[in-house]
């Protein structure tokens, strides 16, 4: 581990203890907050017992089909805009400024087109996930220093492997941020629209376990919930790393 | 003037290039006319003020770009917008693909088009070595200095066994020692490959180091006003610089030079005040 990851670490074990000694003294009512310990103690009991494996489960699948769709989706539509120059002037500016928007507004009327289900929940976390992958897609292939195409029609290669050879590994290190967005934009989607009104996911058991006072169970289930996020995270980021550093090392 | 006992590898005939004005401004008068002749296993340079159309030239010779007016040839076939089969460009930029290792970046063009893999292992192996690139062979770019990053790039056009390189100010981003050792190279380069050559360069000197005839070119719109022969011998090297004759060579370039050079800034007169 390199000394930032030791820093990291130090950090964040050092926020637990002081977290964990405030608890157990009462600084913090139990109400409010439970040690990290409890926490971590019912996250894994949640894990092993298999009481919530079911919305665990359809919060992952949410989350799988929510991360395809917006990664996909946004590769192809920034693509698409790139490649036809009048839809990149006339739609360019509509997703610039789509960040202001919060597609969760449109939870409720997607849930009367489509009933209380996983298609609502998946659609607005593709809401928030797809238009940074399209953006950060046409960054990218913009960013393409021209000299490589010049190199590429040199050397006579064809479209197909213009595209492949020489356009997508030079835009690599825009996709990998817009993936990395698109996946943390889908859990969000996702947990969010399954806490607002689900019938099912963990989402739906964190506020579950919130209106009930069920502070161990509620905390069991964000700590999950950090885990598999920071997991996800972590795997992109070690093999955006692992790239960029080959890149400008 | 044409000299009728060598064979002509590539004919340039009333060549110009006008770039269409745009937002309201009148289109740019960028090169031309130009005629040239390009002698087969000729080492030719052009040196001219910046911003005279070198590059919009090679680019034109090359055949990325196409000309306003005038016609290209390149062994005896016309040259229009698409990059001839036996033609290799290196260009000023560092073009090495930095996700591609030493190695890879040099096989690119090769496995595009399908050699087998014994072939590539031949020719790959072959082109890393001569440029003195063997112990980098698995190293990315970005471990490299940029003379080495520009080997890889003239490695890279090396292995497709071209019959013409154009270079486009290669050698513009390194130090003078660095210079004049790579163009040592590219002579070593040049008399193995027996390779037709045109250099552009703004580098006076270097131009009159590599070449057998030095063309000077005008401010724009960049017409050729004269044809230098140097007359080095083939085997010459960077020592080359010694000789009387580099001297008068270069001085020559820049008494026609200099004039076009004050225009290129827009100047007249530079002991008066702009």
């Amino acid at each position: 581990m390199t000394r930032y990851g030791w820093a990291r670490l130090v950090i964040v074990v050092a926020a637990a203890l002081a977290l964990e000694i405030l608890c157990r003294a009462n600084v913090i009512h139990r109400l409010i907050l439970i040690p990290p310990s409890e926490m971590l103690a019912s996250a894994w009991q949640i894990l092993v017992s298999g009481e919530m494996k079911a919305d665990l489960y359809f919060s992952l699948v949410n989350i799988a089909f929510a991360i395809v769709l917006s990664v996909a989706g946004g590769f192809l539509t920034g693509l698409a805009i790139y490649s036809v120059p009048l839809l990149r002037d006339s739609v360019e500016p509509f997703l610039a400024t789509y960040s202001a928007v919060p597609p969760i507004v449109f939870y409720p009327m997607l849930i009367v087109i489509f009933g209380l289900n996983r298609v609502p929940q998946i659609i607005i976390a593709v809401m928030f996930g797809l238009v940074p992958m399209a953006m950060n897609t046409i960054n990218g292939l913009r960013r393409i220093r021209p000299v490589f195409l010049k190199v590429g029609r040199t050397h006579r290669i064809s479209v197909f492997h213009s595209v492949f050879r020489i356009q997508l590994p030079a835009a690599a290190p825009y996709l990998f941020v817009g993936v990395t967005l698109a996946v943390s934009y889908s859990v969000i989607g996702v947990i969010s629209t399954e806490f607002i009104l689900s019938a099912s996911g963990v989402g739906h058991q964190i506020s579950f376990a919130y209106d009930n006072f069920d502070n161990r169970t509620m905390y069991g289930l964000v700590v999950l919930l950090l885990g598999i996020a920071t997991l996800l995270n972590a795997t992109l980021r070690y093999y955006s790393q692992r790239m960029l550093q080959r890149w400008a090392r | 003037m044409p000299d009728a006992k060598r064979a002509v590898h590539a004919r340039v005939e009333g060549v110009t290039r006008i770039f269409p004005g745009r937002g309201g401004l009148p289109p740019v008068n960028a090169l031309g006319p130009i005629d040239l002749d390009l002698y087969k296993g000729e080492f030719l340079s052009i040196v001219g003020p910046s911003g005279c159309g070198k590059s919009t030239f090679l680019e034109l010779l090359a055949g990325l770009a196409e000309p306003t007016a005038g016609t290209i040839e390149f062994e005896a076939r016309a040259v229009r917008g698409q990059v001839p089969e036996g033609v290799g460009v290196v260009f000023q930029e560092d073009s090495s693909f930095p996700w591609l290792t030493v190695w890879d970046n040099v096989s690119f063009g090769l496995e595009s088009e399908g050699v087998n893999h014994a072939e590539i292992k031949r020719r790959v192996d072959f082109a890393v070595g001569f440029m003195g690139l063997g112990d980098f062979a698995k190293s990315y770019p970005a471990q490299l200095s940029g003379g080495m990053r520009q080997r890889v790039c003239i490695a890279r056009t090396l292995v497709l066994q071209p019959r013409m390189i154009l270079l486009d100010e290669p050698f513009a981003s390194l130090d003078q020692q660095t210079r004049l050792l790579m163009g040592d190279e590219l002579l070593r380069l040049w008399r193995e490959t027996g390779a037709t050559i045109l250099l552009i360069t703004h580098a006076l000197d270097e131009a009159a180091m590599l070449s057998d005839r030095v063309a000077a070119m005008s401010a724009r719109p960049g017409r050729l006003l004269e044809i230098i022969p140097t007359g080095w011998p083939a085997d010459r090297d960077s020592r080359i610089v010694e000789d009387a004759q580099f001297g008068a060579v270069t001085a020559r370039l820049w008494t026609i030079l200099r004039g076009e050079s004050m225009k290129a800034i827009g100047r007249t007169d530079l002991r008066r005040p702009a």
